[in-house]
């Protein structure tokens, strides 16, 4: 089955990551995201879903695509926004992270996502406050809205994921897109495998159920995607490197126009933002074979999605 | 005062038959059978409930001086006392730190009213910075018991080996927070399937194991005592156990965290940041190699490393939160649970690793359970079923995995300094 049974109802409050979502849950989430995606592509591409909720974006780290990506789908379905972001925050006064957020709330919030570099700091704000929380990244460990696109993404080539063999490529340990993917994937029945520099890979990561290649030729042969993670360049400094170059790397994990023509099925996804030359050429990001731009065409429908199952929409009464 | 329905444990004892204490000026004066209450004389029935040679909890942090926000040496001791323990070692990472003479005699004066004896153990380096030796001749002179830079480890190689050559001059140990700070930083729980999992940074065992290596050849070369804290991992206590198979001065500790919860608990919790703390939680296998030490012996004693930490500093993000947690109230329960009600442990073993052992490492007299001695006394039981409820915390923070949680087994008094003190639930 490619879609929830009938009986299904949609019951999360919230959405803090992948792993309290089920198989049915996800695929629930990618139908609604189909209806979204068609009216991104109406002249007037806007709906009063959202009219009468208030959502603060509470962004405690640095995002461009991620907040814009909400931003817009939220002013899309009429709801009224607010941003807000650490560097003009009272965080700098020193107000912690319980206070911050329920004197926000006081204000009548009814849904945040919250983007914050400490695991776990979704929960927590479940615990201080009513409104729904939705993850937009929480430190190396989800990336739910992130996932739910890159698989949206996938069904629009492989209706079916069951079976689908995933490729994902680079800074495993420092991701949190990767998580949320494996997570994601493999519960929709996809088959994943790792791949990168062994100091890129976190320890025991074969018990989140997916496999591990150090050569990206033997990977991109088998794959039917192929999904490369960016190199944060930060934590190249000296004394804290987990590989000797960016060029060792490119030349042993980089996607590059030769792997295209040996290796003719797979698609090329990447969250971005990219490095060209170094996770791929730049040749590769831009050809035929990347759905890299649809990703993020996606993005906007799958958050909409999500943004009305969670402000009760579609909750069963 | 008589003390009656009392079953002892100690050496000597072996906790099968029910007596009475008569205790008159701080000393047993009388143990038998139907003793007779003098006119006027207090007199407390215990109904059965075990009575041992004093605990002791050799690492503890008390926060005083510098920070009474988490703890005083009053509610510290407090906290010990309701939870069995009849005297404390505490950690000198206050502020200023005890790295001299007259933080250890500060802290000393200040517990000196209090029915549990504080023994302070002083710094290994000066500030505990890790840089050049203190005071410790002067220190042990003032009272000091140890030295440890706890918190952090004594990182310097040959600070280390100098640290251990003038300290065996004293006769005293080198307690050392094992911690290869190159390989553990920046972590926040321990490395493995479950931090994979939820994306936290991993603090591995090894950054423990190499430090405990380091440490057992040290010893081993100047013939010094080093004394492992807070022991984590499989591999720690099997370095432990070849150290002391060879014959080198190494003994160590656990706490009872370490032998009952595995880092799963971090996930299970939400990332609840009770669940935090240095050494993490490790896994399942780690947890029964502590059960295993503290069976063969490797594993001399059990203490807490109750680390107090304020309401604010706890309910943070789990990456900013403090590592530690409290632990004197619910040691007891917990070694009861784990070790004695699993019949790993029996009651005289587990009085070894409560109160004859870490006296022994602390250079501390011996305490008898014995007509004409010292009445220097913990009493307990193990059926007792009791929740540990925050508004009954005793320890001015709360920062417990235990809160809330059903336990078996209390602690229910200390006699010490002439003091009869019961754990009554407020």
């Amino acid at each position: 089955m490619n879609k929830p049974p009938d009986n299904y109802a949609f019951n999360q409050k919230h959405l803090l990551g992948l792993s309290d979502y089920s198989r049915e849950d996800i695929l629930y989430v990618l139908e609604q995201a189909k209806s979204f995606r068609e009216i991104l592509d109406r002249p007037i591409p806007k709906v009063p879903t959202l009219r009468d909720k208030t959502i603060v974006n509470l962004f405690y780290e640095n995002s461009t695509r991620t907040r814009l990506s909400f931003e817009l789908a939220q002013k899309r379905m009429g709801a009224d926004v607010v941003n807000f972001s650490a560097s003009t925050s009272s965080t700098k006064k020193g107000e912690s992270l319980k206070d911050t957020i329920q004197n926000i709330s006081s204000m009548k919030i009814d849904m945040v996502v919250v983007r914050h570099r400490s695991p776990g700091v979704p929960h927590f704000l479940t615990q201080c406050v009513d409104a729904a929380i939705l993850n937009a990244g929480d430190g190396a460990h989800e990336h739910p809205t992130q996932a739910l696109l890159d698989m949206f993404t996938m069904q629009q080539f492989h209706s079916d994921l069951r079976g689908k063999k995933v490729a994902i490529i680079g800074d495993i340990s420092h991701s949190r897109v990767v998580r949320s993917n494996i997570i994601g994937l493999t519960k929709l029945g996809a088959e994943v495998v790792l791949c990168g520099p062994k100091t890129l890979i976190p320890v025991q990561v074969k018990a989140l159920g997916v496999d591990v290649s150090y050569n990206l030729e033997e990977t991109l042969a088998w794959c039917d995607v192929a999904m490369a993670l960016r190199i944060q360049l930060e934590r190249q400094d000296e004394g804290t490197e987990l590989f000797p170059t960016l060029r060792e790397y490119h030349e042993k994990f980089g996607i590059k126009l030769d792997h295209l023509d040996k290796y003719p099925d797979f698609k090329i996804m990447h969250p971005g933002p990219i490095n060209r030359g170094v996770e791929m050429e730049s040749e590769v990001a831009d050809s035929e074979r990347a759905v890299i731009l649809d990703q993020v065409t996606n993005g906007v429908a799958v958050r909409m999605a999500v943004l009305y199952l969670l402000s009760g929409g579609n909750r069963v009464s | 005062m008589l003390l009656k329905n009392l079953r002892p444990v100690s050496k000597s004892h072996k906790g099968d038959e029910t007596v009475d204490l008569r205790i008159g000026d701080g000393i047993i004066k009388e143990i038998g059978n139907g003793l007779k209450e003098d006119k006027g004389e207090e007199s407390h029935d215990f109904g059965g409930a075990f009575v041992s040679p004093g605990w002791m909890d050799m690492h503890v942090h008390l926060r005083e001086p510098g920070f009474e926000h988490k703890e005083t040496i009053k509610t510290g001791t407090d906290a010990a006392a309701f939870g069995g323990f009849t005297a404390v070692a505490c950690m000198p990472n206050t502020s200023p730190a005890t790295h001299t003479r007259d933080v250890v005699e500060y802290i000393i004066k200040k517990a000196e009213s209090t029915a549990v004896d504080v023994h302070p153990i002083g710094c290994v380096t000066k500030e505990r910075k890790g840089k050049s030796i203190a005071e410790m001749a002067d220190m042990k002179d003032g009272g000091a018991v140890a030295f440890s830079d706890d918190g952090d480890p004594v990182y310097d190689s040959q600070v280390m080996r100098v640290a251990l050559e003038y300290s065996s001059m004293l006769g005293m140990p080198i307690i050392n927070h094992e911690e290869d700070l190159a390989l553990s930083r920046p972590g926040h729980m321990n490395e493995g399937r479950v931090s994979t999992r939820l994306g936290l940074d991993g603090t591995p065992g090894i950054a423990e194991e190499v430090m405990i290596a380091r440490d057992i050849l040290l010893a081993e070369y100047t013939g010094g005592h080093v004394h492992v804290a807070h022991i984590s991992t499989k591999e720690g206590v099997d370095l432990v156990r070849k150290g002391k198979a060879k014959g080198v001065n190494v003994t160590t500790e656990v706490c009872p965290h370490h032998f009952d919860l595995t880092d799963e608990e971090i996930d299970h919790q939400k990332f609840s940041t009770n669940f935090k703390m240095h050494p993490p939680l490790r896994t399942q296998e780690d947890v029964d190699a502590m059960i295993e030490g503290l069976i063969d012996g490797t594993i001399d004693v059990i203490c807490t490393d109750h680390a107090p930490h304020a309401i604010e500093e706890k309910e943070v993000e789990f990456i900013y939160a403090p590592n530690g947690i409290i632990g004197l109230e619910t040691a007891w329960s917990i070694s009861n649970m784990r070790l004695f009600k699993t019949e790993k442990l029996d009651l005289q073993q587990l009085v070894e690793k409560l109160s004859y052992n870490p006296r022994k490492i602390l250079n501390l007299d011996e305490l008898a359970l014995e007509e004409g001695a010292k009445a220097n006394l913990t009493f307990f039981n193990t059926d007792e079923e009791w929740t540990f409820d925050k508004k009954n915390v005793r320890s001015k923070s709360k920062n417990s995995p235990y809160i809330d949680k059903k336990l078996t087994g209390r602690a229910v008094g200390i006699f010490n300094k002439g003091q009869l003190v019961l754990s009554q639930l407020k």
